[in-house]
């Protein structure tokens, strides 16, 4: 995943973000990774340790991006964006929301993707591809690491049960062969090039099937995520 | 009594020359009332039915004393861990005496004996009873009364016992509460008729009332004191679990985590090793902290899924290469012979990327269950090769991967290009029972 985007794509770009995890030292670390604004375009314009403080912080920053523990004191990251619906819906400048966790048990990961998180990626992503993902969330793009796109995968692919709305619960075809690339670790361009797409296509897809996650209300699929300790 | 202090070993039996400063306890294993004869016979060293004869013996003929002995017993005496070991070994010196031990070896035979002996002194008794006349009246109530207690009694003995045993089942705690509801109908249909016989009933109303009363006033006067006691023992034993689980989890961290950090610190200049350390590190403290209780804590146990079997292959070859490898499993199902087969081919794909493409980042495992199907993906990003370059005699590949899946009915695709990495897809269909 290393080069997906050149460096270069960062120049002339720029995005305001704020860090929400209760560890300091991870906070240092990421902010030591991809705050140099020179650099990567990024600027880390706050910092948060629990749920009220990244409230209060968020919004009064109003930032493009907010990468977000999964785990926090005060409710968790589920919490942080319940309570910053609003801003999430915005029409002009939403925030948008990556989670970021060391946890990648399914139904955390699947919690916070529903809760409206834009995508998912581990702690051990590299610098250089988590500002990809910061930028790739900036605009609209939804972030799907390998391992997300396995627990989706699952999640969907358990319908004994009869889907509650044919339409919003189920995985066109298309959407299910994108995800397994994604889960097989191709990036969108090896992906648009296997499948004979283009790369605005495969973001499309990666955006519907986050959409149909966040609006689907089959009970099987928080079951699903409760049952399972996946790891 | 100590399980050291009775001996397993079959030699000549005298159990009362060795253990001079042994308790005495009652049996909680293989007893039929209180457990009070064969706490007592492995006390004494005396085979169990001798001393069950000597107290029906005082039962019959002494008027009934055997029954208050038996009652002092049981209630005095501890019902002890020691008994039953102890109850055990002698079980097993006794039997290996050479006149006719053989027969008590099975406690079942025993225990029928003593059930059948049990019945023919019912027999004398009650029909002594029925000859009894005018005291033949109270007779009855006293049974009532006493099998009452004793299935109460006995009732609270099992509870101990819950200490050393495995916790009940909901159908056994059903069990447990009718009888104990059982226990006190006797018990007070047996009061009862007594107030009745003694020909006061009359009065009964009265007498009932005043017990009401004197009930409520015990109650209310050691209610409080009885809940604050049952509370601060339950939170007593909340802590003490809780404290082993603490000291669990230090133990479990002392011996993994703070093992691999010293190594860590020892290899700090080779980033590879302490990748490596941290990697399988992070996997067994997550495999420690999440999976369900009783699974995945111990290493030796074979996987049984394909899942697992996949993601311990992928942590193997991790282990010994260096290399990361991510892992995605979707789906899962039992192993069968084929998908073992599979994983092999999975593992050698693995190897393959970690010693040849592990320089262009982790080595990525896909593996999908879907319906029938079984798809194992393995890429690398690592320098690629020519597939029709590489000799005829390099077998690896062929013999390994592609040849293992056409022997089991699967197909393997290889696809490699140079500076594009290497993908091995691995398909195969699972055997038809399985569905």
């Amino acid at each position: 995943m290393t080069e997906r985007y050149a460096q270069a794509d960062a120049v002339g770009r720029r995005v305001r973000v704020v860090l929400v995890d209760d560890h300091r030292m991870f906070r240092a670390g990421v902010q030591a990774e991809i705050g140099d604004t020179a650099r990567t375009g990024v600027e880390v314009v706050g910092e948060a340790a629990d749920v009220d403080q990244a409230v209060t912080v968020i919004t009064a920053t109003r930032p493009e991006v907010v990468l977000l523990d999964v785990h926090l004191p005060g409710g968790g990251g589920v919490e942080v964006l319940r309570r910053c619906a609003p801003l999430t819906a915005a029409a002009e400048n939403p925030v948008r929301f990556l989670a970021l966790s060391v946890s990648d048990a399914a139904e955390d990961v699947i919690g916070v993707i529903r809760g409206g998180a834009r995508g998912y990626v581990t702690k051990t992503i590299t610098g250089a591809d988590l500002v990809d993902s910061v930028f790739r969330v900036q605009e609209g793009d939804a972030v799907f690491s390998p391992r997300l796109a396995g627990f989706v995968l699952d999640a969907f692919a358990s319908t004994d049960a009869p889907p509650v709305d044919e339409d919003l619960d189920r995985l066109t075809q298309r959407e299910r062969e994108v995800l397994r690339l994604i889960a097989r670790g191709y990036a969108y361009k090896e992906i648009a090039k296997q499948l004979f797409i283009s790369v605005k296509t495969v973001e499309s897809h990666v955006s519907a099937v986050l959409r149909k996650l966040q609006l689907s209300n089959r009970h099987e699929l928080t079951r699903w995520a409760t049952a399972r300790r996946l790891v | 009594m100590p399980a050291s202090a009775a001996p397993r070993t079959p030699h000549a039996p005298d159990p009362a020359d060795e253990a001079p400063q042994r308790r005495l306890y009652r049996s909680a294993d293989g007893r039929m009332l209180g457990g009070v004869a064969r706490g007592l016979a492995g006390h004494l060293g005396l085979p169990v039915v001798w001393v069950r004869l000597a107290f029906f013996g005082l039962f019959v003929w002494g008027d009934g004393l055997g029954v208050l002995l038996y009652a002092a017993f049981w209630v005095f005496v501890p019902l002890g861990l020691g008994g039953r070991s102890g109850g055990r070994s002698f079980h097993e010196l006794f039997e290996t005496l050479p006149d006719g031990g053989r027969r008590l070896r099975k406690p079942a035979r025993g225990q029928i004996t003593a059930l059948v002996a049990l019945c023919v002194g019912a027999g004398i008794f009650l029909s002594k009873v029925q000859s009894g006349g005018a005291s033949g009246r109270y007779v009855w109530p006293t049974l009532l009364v006493g099998a009452g207690v004793v299935l109460v009694w006995r009732q609270a003995d099992n509870a101990r016992r819950e200490h050393w045993a495995a916790g009940p089942g909901g159908s056994r705690r059903m069990f447990q509460l009718a009888r104990a509801c059982a226990g006190i109908a006797l018990v007070g249909i047996g009061l009862t008729l007594f107030i009745v016989v003694r020909g006061s009933a009359a009065q009964l109303g009265n007498v009932l009332t005043a017990a009401l009363a004197v009930l409520a006033g015990i109650a209310l006067l050691a209610g409080p004191w009885l809940i604050r006691m049952t509370q601060d023992l339950s939170e007593e034993r909340l802590m003490r679990i809780r404290a082993q689980e603490r000291a669990e989890v230090a133990a479990h961290v002392h011996d993994s985590v703070l093992h691999t950090l010293t190594l860590i610190q020892r290899n700090a200049d080779d980033a590879g090793e302490v990748r490596r350390l941290a990697r399988a590190q992070e996997r067994e403290l997550r495999n420690w902290l999440y999976k369900p209780e009783g699974t995945g804590k111990e290493e030796a146990e074979e996987p049984a899924t394909l899942a697992e079997a996949v993601k311990k292959t992928a942590a193997e070859v991790e282990d010994h290469h260096g290399v990361p490898i991510e892992v995605v499993v979707v789906g899962d199902c039992p192993l069968d012979e084929r998908l073992g087969a599979q994983v092999q081919a999975a593992r050698e794909a693995m190897v393959n990327a970690a010693k040849y493409g592990g320089q262009g980042g982790p080595v990525q495992v896909y593996a999908e269950v879907e319906g029938q199907t079984v798809f194992v993906s393995v890429r690398d990003r690592g320098p690629g090769f020519d597939i029709d370059a590489v000799p005829d005699d390099r077998m690896g590949v062929r013999e390994s991967i592609i040849g293992r899946m056409q022997r089991n009915g699967g197909t393997a695709r290889l696809r490699s290009a140079p500076d594009g990495g290497t993908e091995v897809e691995l398909e195969m269909e699972r055997a038809a029972k399985a569905a």
